[in-house]
């Protein structure tokens, strides 16, 4: 009674998943020009590590010349997605897209992987995820030794998923938004804003969302950590898992959009990335979500983008940090919200800060998210070009607007024997803040 | 292929030099030529001339045809593998190994991006002067290979006129040198010159002596915008008449600007007829006055606007309408044919009108832009290349338009090479008694017919 599924079946198959996209991978004229600026491409030094390559194995799968295999599957997950192509090419192409177009096939055909599976699984049940995550923080000194100075660890036993010499942040013990009331209030508030931790602020880098705190209460502006906030889903977009992206974004859009405030912020550009351009987009068949996710998307600001466009942040408070400062851009900073003007803005507006402009601060660090996780050596390699432009720069400190880069960064200067540290902007304003409180 | 023979491959570069994945041999089936993929057996990586020669050799006595690769930015189709066999790709090979000050000259492997050598030059003050539109990604050996060209051909010439000297491995595995560091050097057939824009059908190059030359201290661009397409030509004539050598000289065709216009509006008049890019460069005392000739002849010759940029904030503004030609059109449609018919620089007008009529007549979209100097043109076609219909005049306008090119005395490439892409009109330019020269050396060279097997010459 079964019908014999045959090779051709699954050809055709795979070719409807990638059909809808049909006319944009033909607007790729191979020119080649991702080639200049793919980190990937610059270590492994093979086609289908660039942009070009990609794109063409999805027309290929779609002309029926390769099937949607383990190889296919490989060559697309070899992406750290800093949107470096998509912001060279000539034509156009949104390749970062497409790339995640054609993960999204994958996971359609093939399934997710077993390991990811498990952990996105985990991640959509919010209470067990943050249940796990405080456990973590809890019992974390158990199996990471802390790293004297710096917000730097190290596994003690063998981790799955992990590479050994990997230095990591520990997990806090307490989570951000554990450590304060839901609304911190202030006297007559200028505005009221909605704080938008992130996994990464809320378990790891507390250090960093206590200095958010700090900054908009020297601003006079009330903050709300709606406690029912979840995972942005970004890490899960980007794996190609559409469907458990659109549970965490619905959930954020509810929660966000329910809560009455001026303006929400994030203090991560994949974060504010992910409110302000990827959940408008992943309702396409839903007009109420689209028009709600819209909403929501025109009053998120990425925090440094806020404090100078939109708070205007109080300069006459400000007292001295004496530091030599650089600035990493984040991909999804630099090229998806497209904010590098404002955090230099704050850096620049420390007394006491001199800024030193790196060599391409807007090139990927290599952490890309899990990306790391997967590909350790690789993202290795490109953090050491970032390492040696921090290091001709002769600062002391580097700032970031993001949690990964600056995990990475930090992993990078301790593995390369060097001796800067690695801070979110907003910190140094804190600093900044605190001095001039004194 | 054969299992003997892959052992054979990986036994020479090692198990991870070799790909033979569908996907990856699906990756290097393809240039950036559009309509010319095809897959090879196999990709092979050697690091250096010995490993190139032994595969060569391998690749001789099995007959099997040998495409070399960089990195695959080719406007002719010059490395796709069309007859299969093995991909040689080149990259590994990317080491400067020399800057020498005292000859002028650097050595380099062919691996190495064009920009990457500029770069490392630029800090003795020198320039390697070979731009073509890829030089952030294009590899030396291949734009030796394709005798790539540039912006500032029309002063500085094309790859051979930098190339002194080549590490060739021959089809047989065995391999030479030619030229060298000597700036005068006429022992010999010019080998270093045959070798050079052979587009792989004679050797592989390991290795590659260039000429540098002093980066010029001052430069001065001027735009200006013509109504009739006559007076464009006749500026351009006139300003080499005035024996001033521009290092660039553009021209950008009606069909261009309006394009240009819609996607970057940097204030082009949709009703001109042409517009002139002009850059002087050199010694700043001669770069004034070359300036300020060129502008003279500009007015003379009814330039409707003339703007001159005072600092480099200026000059970029004026060099957007040029750099956005390209993406403009090719943004239009999903495909495009970056052509480089070339004829003398006082056709240029004349060819400009027959492209755009031939245009009207098939129905298809051209917009031409390029270096007016050298008259060497780039009639960009754009089209989709899934409906049949549009093809057949696509190729019929290309047919006329090379037709139109060798009548008017041009050429059919000014610096992308004939590969595939430009093959069906080579006996044309050059008749049967030429092509049968060209069919002699590349069989003595080699005889079993390995090397980019069809492409340039065709079948032999």
């Amino acid at each position: 009674m079964t019908e014999k599924i045959t090779a051709q079946d699954i050809r055709s198959q795979d070719q409807a998943l990638l059909k809808d996209i049909e006319d944009a991978l033909a607007n790729c004229m191979k020119c080649g020009n991702c080639m200049e600026v793919c980190p990937l491409y610059k270590e492994i030094g093979r086609e289908n590590a660039v942009a070009r390559g990609k794109l063409s194995l999805m027309e290929g799968v779609l002309k029926g010349v390769i099937p949607l295999s383990a190889n296919f599957d490989t060559a697309m997950a070899k992406c750290v997605s800093c949107k470096a192509c998509a912001a060279k090419c000539p034509c156009g192409v949104p390749a970062d897209d497409l790339i995640l177009r054609g993960r999204q096939a994958i996971v359609k055909a093939r399934g997710l992987h077993p390991i990811k599976q498990k952990v996105f699984a985990l991640l959509k049940n919010r209470p067990l995820f943050d249940f796990s995550l405080r456990m973590a923080g809890l019992f974390g000194p158990l199996s990471f030794k802390k790293l004297p100075g710096k917000m730097a660890a190290i596994a003690r036993f063998p981790m799955p998923g992990m590479d050994k010499r990997r230095i990591t942040a520990p997990f806090a013990s307490t989570p951000l938004r554990s450590q304060h009331p839901e609304t911190i209030k202030v006297d007559k508030p200028r505005l009221k804003v909605l704080f938008f931790t992130g996994c990464t602020i809320n378990y790891i880098y507390t250090d960093i969302g206590n200095s958010v705190l700090n900054v908009l209460k020297a601003n006079n502006i009330e903050v709300t950590l709606p406690s029912l906030q979840h995972c942005c889903g970004t890490p899960v977009y980007m794996s190609g898992d559409i469907d458990s992206a659109r549970v965490l974004a619905k959930h954020n859009i509810d929660i966000f959009s329910e809560t009455p405030c001026d303006y929400v912020v994030a203090a991560c550009g994949s974060c504010a990335e992910a409110f302000k351009i990827e959940y408008p987009h992943l309702f396409a068949d839903d007009a109420l979500m689209t028009e709600k996710a819209k909403k929501l998307a025109a009053k998120t600001y990425e925090i440094s983008e806020f404090l100078v466009d939109i708070a205007k942040f109080d300069r006459s408070k400000l007292g001295k940090v004496a530091a030599t400062v650089t600035m990493h851009d984040p991909c999804h900073m630099a090229r998806g919200i497209k904010v590098t003007k404002q955090p230099r803005e704050i850096l620049q507006a420390i007394p006491g800060v001199t800024f030193a402009e790196m060599k391409e601060p807007a090139r990927c660090c290599g952490a890309g998210g899990s990306f790391s996780l997967a590909n350790y050596e690789l993202s290795r390699k490109i953090n050491d070009r970032k390492v040696a432009d921090i290091a001709s720069t002769k600062a002391d400190i580097v700032a970031t607007s993001c949690g990964s880069c600056r995990m990475h960064i930090t992993d990078g200067l301790i593995q390369n024997g060097m001796t800067q540290d690695s801070l979110h902007v907003i910190q140094l304003l804190d600093q900044s803040y605190q001095a001039g409180a004194k | 292929m054969e299992k003997k023979l892959l052992d054979s491959l990986t036994a020479i570069v090692g198990k991870e030099n070799v790909l033979t994945t569908q996907e990856d041999l699906y990756s290097y089936s393809y240039d950036a030529t559009p309509g010319h993929a095809h897959m090879p057996d196999v990709v092979v990586m050697p690091a250096n001339a010995e490993e190139t020669g032994k595969i060569l050799a391998l690749a001789n006595e099995n007959r099997i045809p040998v495409y070399t690769r960089g990195s695959g930015t080719n406007l002719s189709a010059g490395c796709v593998p069309t007859k299969g066999g093995i991909v040689l790709l080149m990259t590994r090979l990317n080491k400067i190994i020399e800057i020498d000050l005292e000859n002028l000259v650097a050595v380099a492997e062919p691996g190495v991006i064009v920009a990457d050598l500029n770069k490392a030059v630029a800090a003795h003050g020198l320039i390697y002067p070979p731009d073509p539109g890829t030089v952030n990604t294009a590899t030396l050996g291949g734009t030796i290979a394709e005798n790539a060209g540039g912006l500032r051909g029309l002063k500085y010439g094309v790859s051979k006129h930098y190339v002194m000297g080549l590490d060739i491995v021959l089809a047989s595995g065995d391999t030479m040198t030619t030229g060298g560091k000597n700036v005068k050097d006429v022992s010999g057939y010019d080998m270093t010159k045959l070798f050079t824009g052979a587009e792989g059908t004679l050797g592989v190059i390991t290795k590659a002596t260039v000429k540098l030359v002093p980066a010029p201290e001052a430069k001065k661009s001027m735009m200006a915008i013509f109504k009739d397409l006559d007076n464009a030509g006749k500026a351009v004539s006139g300003i080499i008449a005035a024996k001033i050598i521009p290092a660039t000289l553009e021209i950008m065709d009606n069909a261009t600007i309006r394009t240009v216009e819609d996607y970057a509006h940097v204030g082009l008049p949709l009703d001109a007829e042409a517009v002139l890019l002009i850059e002087v460069d050199g010694n700043p005392t001669v770069v004034e006055k070359e300036a300020a000739k060129v502008m003279e002849v500009l007015t003379a010759n009814h330039a409707d606007s003339v703007q001159i940029a005072k600092d480099d904030n200026e000059r970029d503004k004026l060099w957007a309408a040029r750099r956005a030609a390209l993406p403009a059109l090719a943004k239009l449609r999903p495909t495009t044919y970056v052509e480089d018919a070339t004829v003398p620089r006082n056709q240029v007008p004349a060819f400009l009108r027959a492209v755009s009529q031939l245009a009207v007549k098939h129905q298809v979209t051209i917009g031409t832009f390029g270096h007016a100097g050298d008259g060497n043109m780039h009639p960009t076609i754009v089209c989709d290349i899934r409906d049949s219909k549009e093809m057949e005049r696509v190729q019929k306008a290309m047919d006329e338009m090379f037709r139109t090119a060798i009548e008017l005395g041009g050429t059919l490439s000014g610096e992308h090479g004939i590969g595939l892409g430009k093959l069906p009109w080579m006996q044309a330019q050059h008749g049967p008694v030429a092509m049968n020269a060209m069919k002699s050396i590349k069989r003595a060279l080699d005889p079993n017919l390995i090397l980019n097997p069809g492409k340039l010459i065709g079948e032999c």
